[in-house]
């Protein structure tokens, strides 16, 4: 019996963070003390909340250390696992009221969120087969394949309203009706966990934190479609999530999980990998498929969809990890439940990848109907150094802005599509007053030009001749009329591209171009960049008033351009000048300005 | 792309290594892309002599081992540095200015996105998303995540590699 658990956060945020450090010195220290009999160190996945990494949590008392450094071990170690007095200073302060330290549960990041997809995450040991089923792991499996038909497995994920959650939010249920109905010597059941949108990654904190779901998900699903074969589609990216992936397949393979005769049915089921190679439009789902059979991942044009004729021209239904993820407790817990949470048209939760600027950088998990203002200044804590903010960009390089006129709408599928965006994957990313809307919308677009797979026309050529309207509008060349283009074009490409990444590649612009015209219109107009990033619309100046003159601008200034000697005003050469911006970084006395 | 200057140096227990593994493989399900990516593994890059053994053993013409090589972004037809830098230019990433960082590394190591150092040392690549949104900005050098970087400390963490 151990006397206390540690648990130690193994995902990729904290291992960036170095906490594979912070374990060694923990070995290392127990050792010397003698305590590794009454010290149980348990990996496990993500915790949330990446900005605090390395995360570390000590059961019993489930005491929240933040930011631990291995040379704070021996202090934690003799103070708190010897004298039972935790170390506050690196105790997360949230926990902390006067002198006691309050739950995990009743802070406001995690107080706010309902776990069902990241339920086991940071809680179990990814690695451990029998800590997923110590949980309830495959029960739901079970249930499945000696007590319901497959038509009744259907029903259930039918009524439970779950939608996808890779960003379309197709109803499951319907899917997977749809390819059980036909007939076929050889299904397949895909995993989509080519997770591209930047700024999103909870699909890999569940691969990486509990991945015998998604494998007891797709089993699931296998049996509802009537598949026995499944492939999950993995970012080559995501070395840890590939590497517990692995190991899960195969202990579940040990344990008749997978395999012949599961649960002693007559039911097989077996999944194998496969690696991306880096490509964003492998997210689509014919792509996708296209790249499994082992080819260039282009898409195309459905009827017919992969429910008649998918992978290797056979049924298949593909659906996104998240997706999965919540499949076990849906059947465990039934579709009525599920129901209960979130909106009217958007059951259950939603997870949320929360990034930019904001304090709590990290993974929530949230009932649909969220709103927006919830999610940035109560979970996410606001924005920091007491800026504004101006806009949240979901969905991706397919989704839009979402400006503060919209901070009280309650997130869903459908109110994200009718306010410009897109749920996508679940990236949300805060921008404030520092961050310029023209130059975000030329951001995406020049990520979908590189990622357009170049099968037609209107994305190949279309996003291209965009990106050089946007080039010019951030350069101050751009006139009245190209925004009026540019418009045009948006619509164009939208309405005449095959696949999902060219119909939805303009929305970045049009979203923008809705809630921020006036920011567009300063560009062409006045020449100003008012968040101060197009640098050729910037023009830095010296106050001579609050200049000191001590010469640390012109000592940065990597093109020489400043003049001036020691105590007196310096002054900027304008023609020289590659408006860099080190000057004004650099200035102790705020005499440089920008404009 | 300037593929002239790039000699190909493979060795014979290169190309055994590779056919084993073609002959394992070859009759799975589309095992191309998981062939090329082997092969990457043990060349380091795909230059056209790689791709023929691939094309000759799996008896597929060579356009189709070259049309996958250059459609996805993880294949490279020219060798890349000992350490290999990936920027994250990610949205998180992106709003928290690491185009700044990429700019800084263009500067300290004197080659342009894409390019190699002159004593193969250093490479620079931009990426998309390592999913370490929570540390944003950050960077990759080879398998290890440099995270919350300002500009000035691009410097000393290419020092530790020198």
């Amino acid at each position: 019996m151990y006397r206390l658990h540690v648990l130690l956060c193994a995902g990729t945020g904290c291992t960036s963070s170095k906490s594979p450090l912070v374990k060694e010195a923990l070995i290392e220290e127990l050792e010397k003390q003698n305590l590794q009999e009454e010290v149980c160190i348990v990996d496990t996945g993500c915790h949330g909340l990446c900005a605090l990494g390395p995360i570390m949590i000590v059961y019993p008392e489930g005491i929240f250390y933040a930011q631990v450094k291995p040379e704070d071990i021996s202090e934690i170690v003799s103070e708190h696992f010897l004298k039972g007095r935790p170390v506050t200073r690196l105790v997360y302060d949230e926990t902390i009221q006067g002198d006691n330290i309050t739950p995990l549960a009743d802070t406001t990041f995690y107080g706010r969120q309902t776990r069902i997809a990241l339920r086991n995450c940071g809680v179990i040991n990814p690695e451990s087969i029998d800590e997923y089923i110590g949980t309830g792991g495959y029960e739901a499996l079970g249930q499945v394949l000696t007590k319901m038909t497959p038509e009744s497995v259907i029903k259930e994920i039918l009524d439970s309203g779950l939608r996808g959650r890779g960003g379309a939010g197709f109803p499951t249920g319907r899917k997977w009706s749809l390819a059980a109905a036909n007939k076929s010597d050889q299904k397949y059941v895909c995993c989509n966990a080519d997770e591209g949108d930047p700024g999103a990654f909870m699909d890999r904190s569940v691969l990486e934190g509990d991945p015998h779901v998604v494998l007891e998900a797709m089993a699931i699903a296998g049996y509802a479609i009537g598949a026995n074969q499944g492939y999950i589609y993995v970012r080559a990216e995501y070395p840890i999530a590939v590497q517990r992936l692995n190991i899960a397949i195969n202990q579940a393979r040990e344990y008749g999980l997978l395999g012949k005769n599961i649960f002693n049915t007559k039911f097989d089921f077996d999944i194998e990998l496969r690696l991306g190679a880096g490509a964003f439009v492998c997210g689509e789902e014919t792509a996708l498929m296209t790249s499994i059979e082992g080819k260039r991942g282009e898409p195309h044009p459905r009827p017919p969809f992969p429910a008649l004729k998918g992978l290797f021209d056979k049924p298949t239904i593909l659906n996104n990890v998240e997706t999965f993820a919540n499949i076990p407790r849906i059947i465990v817990k039934g579709a009525k439940w599920f129901q209960s949470m979130g909106t009217e048209k958007s059951k259950g939760t939603k997870v949320f990848a929360l990034g930019g600027k904001v304090k709590n950088t990290g993974l929530v998990e949230i009932p649909m109907g969220t709103t927006l203002r919830e999610i940035v200044e109560d979970i996410g804590g606001g924005i920091p150094n007491g800026k504004k903010f101006k806009a949240a960009q979901t969905g991706g390089p397919s989704g839009g802005c979402i400006s503060i006129e919209n901070y009280d709408v309650p997130i869903d599928y459908d109110n994200l599509i009718a306010i410009g965006s897109m749920m996508g994957s679940g990236g949300l990313i805060v921008m404030d007053e520092d961050n310029c809307m023209v130059d975000i919308a030329k951001f995406f677009l020049e990520f979908t030009v590189e990622e357009s797979c170049g099968k037609c026309t209107p994305c190949r050529i279309g996003t291209k001749r965009m990106h050089e309207i946007l080039t010019k509008i951030t350069e101050g060349k751009a006139t009245m009329e190209d925004l009026d283009k540019l418009e045009e074009l948006c619509y164009y490409i939208r309405d005449n591209s095959l696949c999902g990444l060219g119909q939805t590649s303009p929305n970045p612009v049009l979203s923008t171009l809705r809630y921020f015209k006036d920011e567009y219109i300063e560009h062409v107009r006045d020449h100003k960049c008012r968040a101060g990033v197009c640098k050729a619309l910037l023009n830095f100046k010296i106050d001579e008033e609050k200049c000191k003159g001590c010469t640390l601008c012109a000592k940065n200034c990597p093109v020489n351009c400043i003049e001036g000697s020691l105590k007196m005003p310096h002054k900027i050469d304008q023609s020289k000048c590659i408006k860099c911006g080190t000057c004004f970084d650099n200035c102790k006395f705020n005499a440089i300005s920008r404009g | 792309m300037n593929t002239n200057a790039v000699t190909f140096d493979g060795t014979k227990e290169q190309e055994k290594e590779l056919i084993s593994f073609i002959n394992t493989h070859k009759n799975d399900k589309g095992p191309l892309i998981m062939i090329m990516q082997k092969a990457q593994e043990i060349y380091g890059f795909l230059p056209i002599e790689v791709q023929k053994i691939i094309s000759t053993e799996m008896n597929i013409p060579i356009e189709k081992v070259y049309g996958i090589s250059t459609f996805y972004s993880q294949f490279t037809l020219v060798p890349k540095g000992q350490y290999k830098i990936s920027v994250c230019l990610g949205t998180a990433c992106y709003v928290k200015g690491a185009g700044k960082i990429f700019d800084e590394l263009k500067k300290e190591l004197q080659i342009d996105a894409g390019g190699c150092t002159s004593d193969k040392k250093f490479s620079l690549d931009s990426c998309r998303c390592v999913g370490a949104c929570g540390l944003a900005p950050v960077f990759m050098i080879n398998d290890e995540v440099y995270g919350r970087l300002n500009p000035n400390q691009v410097k000393d963490i290419l020092n530790k590699y020198n």
